[in-house]
């Protein structure tokens, strides 16, 4: 191998200061970049939540201006789901896939530091109008449409930052295709010999799934956002009633992307509990066919039940139904891969060091996020939940006690590896208990302002929810300031002041990760393992 | 595998990738006219067709009697009047109706209007025929004008039994700027 | 010790979720945590429907988590050291995709019943057109029995005054609330009972008829939702939709519902509320608002400046403020204070004109506001802030106009 001889030659001079990250084109570096940015657009994100907190403290406007709340919400969720979650999916990816396929690194290496340094500019173009709406330059100035951004009002009466919005999404849009491209290109054809797909770990195999996903629906959004575009300013109608267009026509389009962007931001996180489980329980994961089988049936599912988003726009009695059947079926193979987990730990030998605490906290609070998703499902009673804070409740739970303890998970899981040293103990345990306690004070009520009435995206609301608003608000900023611990510990690793890690950090950890160094070598397998 | 080989598998599982991500990007677009044809079969969306029925209705059912409701909507920004003149019918499937509608222009200035019609049930929709319609083009209105808007319609003889109320809306809105735009 | 602190944590996390049902199954009034089970026919149908799903998803919920439990308890290395090695039991793989199917067909089939049963809005006695606007919603009573031509319609707006919902705590600085600055640090008013639920004309609906709403949107997408009354459906520019409801007789009471379907700044103030009164006392109503649509418009001359102003100022307050500020400064309208547009004599026939008519954004109020009203509001326009043109206009001047 040629090429494997002349790295040889320089691979210990790895680049060092600016130029390292600028031009990277490593899986670890890249991995390592996409994972802080992740986390800075979690605590961005968490800045604005804590606005619409504020301000939902109490009854009455008492802080900010409705106008601006609806834009600290648009830009909370584009933020999150954009910029926290998807990235911080991408950033395990990078790390993780090349290891555990016995590769040296993705497949497309430079492809893969343009997918990440797109992302730094695209969020800076969309925050940038939030700050010129703090400071007062104008009425209103960032996107204030909701993240979903429905016609006529994003294309209609959208502000002039909405064309700046569209441009963000396109960088987003492709920075997360050509992750996703890279992802199936590695996956395929960079496998280690002796590594079948069925002896893929299964963060591997939903990561896999993930960028087909990937690769299926965000040129769908994509499309969305150009159409939005062209009836903004090139005269179309696709989605106005006057030029002959159909507003709901951008409800099917949105979440044709939408549906399946949601199983994006939780595939992954199944991957990642489906390696620590079996880890601290000791114990092989329980049906490992049967989990891939689970992810393929949930990821095509997820093509066909968009418009259960959508039961109140007045579709016909026939579509309600389907949609309503099909979204119902998609919590057979979740709860397939639930039981899978609970039966991974039956009688096993567990510990229960960090990862697998946030682990089993995800496996129960998603669970609980699932099974109201279940009853969100019902299309009548649906008829009450939706547009309500039961809504937010709903996702609340997948999304933040799903993927994001998922990814917490992960991180204090493969930190030794990526660090070298061990993730501080204490303060490892503190942000656990501190983040577990709040995130269920800040979400949990949020089931029950829903159901008696308080809708979504709103800024004031009537008497009756004023309680549970407060504590909701009170677990909030608790849940915020948790995550400066993590900072702290991820801090600490990064300086190197821990534990030394040996090459497998974890007792009963298996895979080709654990056979490396830690912290893993700038090069990993540039000679591929046999996989027996 | 050897370098080149690999190189070479790597670029053919690329280029189908991202052959398949621009095919996915066409497809949102051929959702727009997916979604057409499927209201246009359904009536899902409630829309009627756009352009008249030439033929006429191949008989009266005499035995059913269906209530036709109009109502009329100005869209953001429309002044003046837009009302039908009668709120409802009753009528036989097949049988041809004129309804009148009206609308006035108070404003100092010349506009153009489209009106957009919405049905409800939508599943009924597809069974309304217009031979003549103000929908079917733009209206324009001179300043001060008030103008009468025939829409001569039938109901389809094949209309599901279960459907016995229907409601026509008519949105008007002002699309004066719009034509001018495109014929700048 | 770490293993039982966990244990602990976990079982009182199961027992607030239970405490929550527990408590939540109490209420049949309008409930703080649960859904209400309304006062139609199908609202309470609805409610049965969620309550027996809330049971089905929280014994499978507590199933699910008690033997995570049990197994953190039992199967921890301390009291197991010797794990097990299964990984498959094809029984129990088939068991648990074949039950959890059945109990979703077991749901399937009251929700499929349910929904049928809303679908059907025929034989209504009473048809109301709503149309949302942003931030109001307009009835338009159409048809009532044998009245093909009600011709009643009127806009509804929040009631709740603005004192009791601007509070500002900060000045200026990073959160400008630019429209109440000069409130900072007041007393503000207590908040009534019904805050950001009221509205100043409500819905009156008869007890014991059929009720169909045609729904729709007059700019962007809003939502028609009362929950005592079950349903709700989004209000689509340029499309109609229709829901129904019938309030038994015995339900007669006011019900307040709000958008549910963000439509800008004001999405949480534009609210519902549905007067349910007896048949009688309904067609009493009715002809009572008739009667006031067919009379004239009244046109009596402001007797001076002031007088049109305080008309003026209280208009301006309910249906101008929320776009063209407070103080006139503007927003998502034009500004007023001091602007060419409200000061120079040459544009005062438009200035009127475009509040009757509208103009793209600008809705066009002469729908809305009588004669009086507008009258009034283009003299406080052209008199507040400032801006001191002397321009009297007088309700004759606005009918003259139309």
């Amino acid at each position: 191998m040629s090429t494997a001889a002349a790295h040889d030659d320089h691979h210990h001079h790895a680049p060092t200061g600016l130029k390292r990250w600028l031009f990277s084109t490593n899986h670890k570096d890249i991995g390592t970049l996409y994972l802080w940015f992740s986390f800075a657009m979690f605590m961005t994100g968490g800045l604005l939540a804590m606005v619409i907190r504020t301000e939902l403290l109490e009854p009455g406007m008492q802080f900010v201006d409705p106008e601006f709340f609806n834009q600290m919400t648009t830009v909370h969720g584009l933020a999150m789901v954009f910029g926290a979650v998807m990235p911080g999916f991408v950033g395990l990816a990078n790390w993780m896939i090349p290891l555990m396929i016995g590769a040296p690194d993705m497949a497309l290496p430079r492809m893969n530091n343009w997918s990440f340094w797109i992302l730094p500019f695209a969020f800076l173009i969309l925050l940038s109008s939030v700050f010129m709406s703090a400071f007062g330059a104008g009425n209103p100035a960032a996107p204030n449409f909701g993240w979903t951004f429905y016609a006529p009002l994003s294309t209609e009466y959208g502000p002039a930052s909405t064309d700046l919005f569209i441009l963000s999404v396109h960088m987003m849009g492709i920075s997360s295709i050509m992750g996703a491209i890279n992802v199936i290109v590695t996956v395929f054809n960079l496998r280690a010999p002796g590594m079948t797909l069925m002896k893929m770990p299964l963060f591997v195999w939903t990561w896999l799934i993930t960028a087909f996903l990937l690769i299926a629906v965000m040129p769908v959004l994509a499309g969305a956002v150009t159409m939005m575009l062209t009836d903004r300013h090139f005269g179309t109608s696709f989605f106005n009633a006057a030029g002959g267009g159909d507003p709901v026509l951008f409800q099917h389009v949105f979440w044709f992307f939408g549906h399946p962007e949601v199983y994006i931001m939780i595939l992954p996180a199944f991957g990642i509990v489906s390696a620590i489980i079996p880890t601290f329980a000791r114990k092989p994961l329980f049906g490992y066919a049967s989990m891939v089988y689970a992810t393929a049936s949930i990821a095509l599912l997820s093509f066909v039940v968009w418009a259960h988003h959508m039961f109140t726009v007045g579709m016909p009695l026939a579509g309600t139904l389907f949609f309503m059947y099909m979204t119902m079926l998609i919590s057979v193979p979740t709860g397939v891969k639930v039981f899978n987990w609970v039966a991974t730990m039956w009688r096993g030998s567990m510990t229960f060091e960090l990862p697998m605490k946030w682990a089993i906290a995800f496996v129960i609070l998603f669970t609980c996020g699932g099974l109201s998703g279940l009853m969100l499902a019902i299309t009548p009673v649906d008829f009450q939940y939706h547009d309500t804070y039961f809504v937010v409740a709903h996702f609340h739970y997948v999304l933040v006690s799903g993927a994001v303890f998922s990814m917490f998970a992960a991180a204090y899981y493969w930190l030794p590896k990526w660090s070298g040293v061990m993730p501080n103990k204490l303060l490892g345990e503190l942000h656990f208990w501190s983040s577990l306690i709040s995130v269920n004070l800040l979400f949990f009520p949020m089931h029950f302002v829903g159901l008696a009435g308080m809708p979504r995206r709103y800024a004031d609301y009537a008497l009756q929810f004023a309680d549970y608003n407060f504590w909701i608000s009170i677990g909030g900023f608790w849940f915020g300031l948790s995550q400066l611990l993590f900072l702290a510990v991820c801090v600490l690793c990064a300086m190197k002041k821990g534990e030394k890690a040996p090459a497998r950090s974890w007792e009963g950890a298996e895979g080709l990760e654990w056979e490396v160094p830690s912290p893993a070598p700038f090069h990993t397998y540039d000679t591929p393992p046999v996989v027996k | 595998m050897s370098e080149q080989n690999l190189q070479q598998r790597n670029q053919r599982t690329l280029r189908k990738l991202l052959i398949w991500a621009v095919a996915m990007f066409g497809f949102a677009f051929a959702m727009v006219p997916f979604y057409d044809v499927i209201c246009d079969i359904t009536g899902l969306n409630g829309k009627t067709s756009t352009t008249a029925s030439t033929e006429g209705p191949s008989q009266v059912v005499e035995d059913r009697t269906v209530t036709v409701e109009f109502i009329t909507q100005r869209g953001d920004g429309v002044g003046g009047d837009f009302t039908a003149a009668t709120r409802r019918v009753e009528v036989h499937p097949g049988e041809i109706t004129l309804v009148n509608f009206f609308a006035s222009n108070p404003k100092s200035s010349d506009v153009i209007t489209q009106s957009i019609p919405s049905v409800s049930p939508g599943e009924a929709a597809r069974y309304l025929h217009k031979t003549q319609c103000f929908c079917f083009d733009q209206q324009s209105l001179a300043a001060g004008e008030r103008k009468e808007m025939p829409m001569i319609f039938y109901l389809d003889p094949e209309l599901p039994r279960h459907i016995n109320t229907l409601t026509l809306s008519y949105t008007i809105f002002d699309v004066t700027d719009r034509v001018a735009a495109t014929n700048k | 010790m770490q293993s039982t602190l966990f244990h602990r944590a976990a079982v009182g996390l199961t027992s607030l979720m239970i405490s929550g049902m527990a408590v939540a199954s109490d209420w049949t009034e309008r409930s703080d945590h649960n859904l209400r089970p309304g006062v139609t026919g199908v609202s309470q149908e609805v409610y049965d429907l969620h309550t027996t799903i809330l049971w089905i998803v929280t014994i499978i919920g507590l199933l699910v988590f008690g033997l995570i439990l049990i197994s953190m308890i039992r199967h921890r290395r301390s009291k197991n050291p010797n794990p097990s090695t299964f990984h498959e039991n094809v029984f129990l793989e088939v068991l648990w995709t074949v039950v959890p199917f059945v109990i979703l067909i077991a749901m399937a089939v009251p929700a499929t019943r349910v929904l049928i049963e809303l679908d059907d809005s025929s034989k209504a006695e009473l048809t109301v057109k709503v149309t949302g606007h942003r931030w109001k919603w307009e009835y338009e009573y159409l048809t009532y029995e044998d009245d093909n031509n009600v011709g009643v319609s009127f806009m509804s707006n929040l009631a709740t005054p603005m004192e009791q919902i601007n509070n500002p705590v900060l000045a200026g600085g990073l959160f400008p609330y630019g429209t109440a600055q000069d409130a900072v640090g007041s007393e503000f008013p207590e908040k009534d009972k019904n805050y950001n639920l009221e509205a100043d004309k409500p819905l009156y609906l008869p007890s014991g008829q059929k009720v169909r709403f045609l729904i729709t949107s007059a700019d962007v997408i809003h939502s028609f939702w009362i929950p005592d009354l079950g349903g709700k459906k989004d209000a689509i520019p340029g499309f109609v939709n229709e829901t129904w409801a019938i309030v038994p007789e015995g339900k007669e009471g006011t019900y307040y519902g709000q958008c549910a379907e963000l439509c800008g700044k004001n999405h949480a103030f534009m609210p519902i509320e549905a007067k349910v009164v007896s048949q009688d006392e309904f067609e009493t109503w009715l002809a009572e608002r008739k009667e006031e649509a067919a009379a004239a418009p009244d046109l009596t001359p402001f007797a001076d400046l002031d007088e049109a102003m305080e008309l003026g100022e209280q208009t301006y307050a309910g249906a101008c403020a929320v776009c063209h500020g407070n103080n006139g400064q503007g927003g998502v309208g034009l500004p007023f204070a001091g602007s060419d547009f409200a000061t120079n004599e040459e544009h005062l026939e438009e200035h009127i004109d475009v509040l009757i008519n509208g103009r793209a954004a600008m809705p066009a109020f002469g729908a809305q506001l009588s004669p009086r009203e507008i009258a009034a509001v283009v003299t406080y326009e052209r008199n507040a802030w400032g801006n001191d043109t002397g321009d009297l206009i007088q309700p004759q001047d606005v009918q003259d106009h139309e």
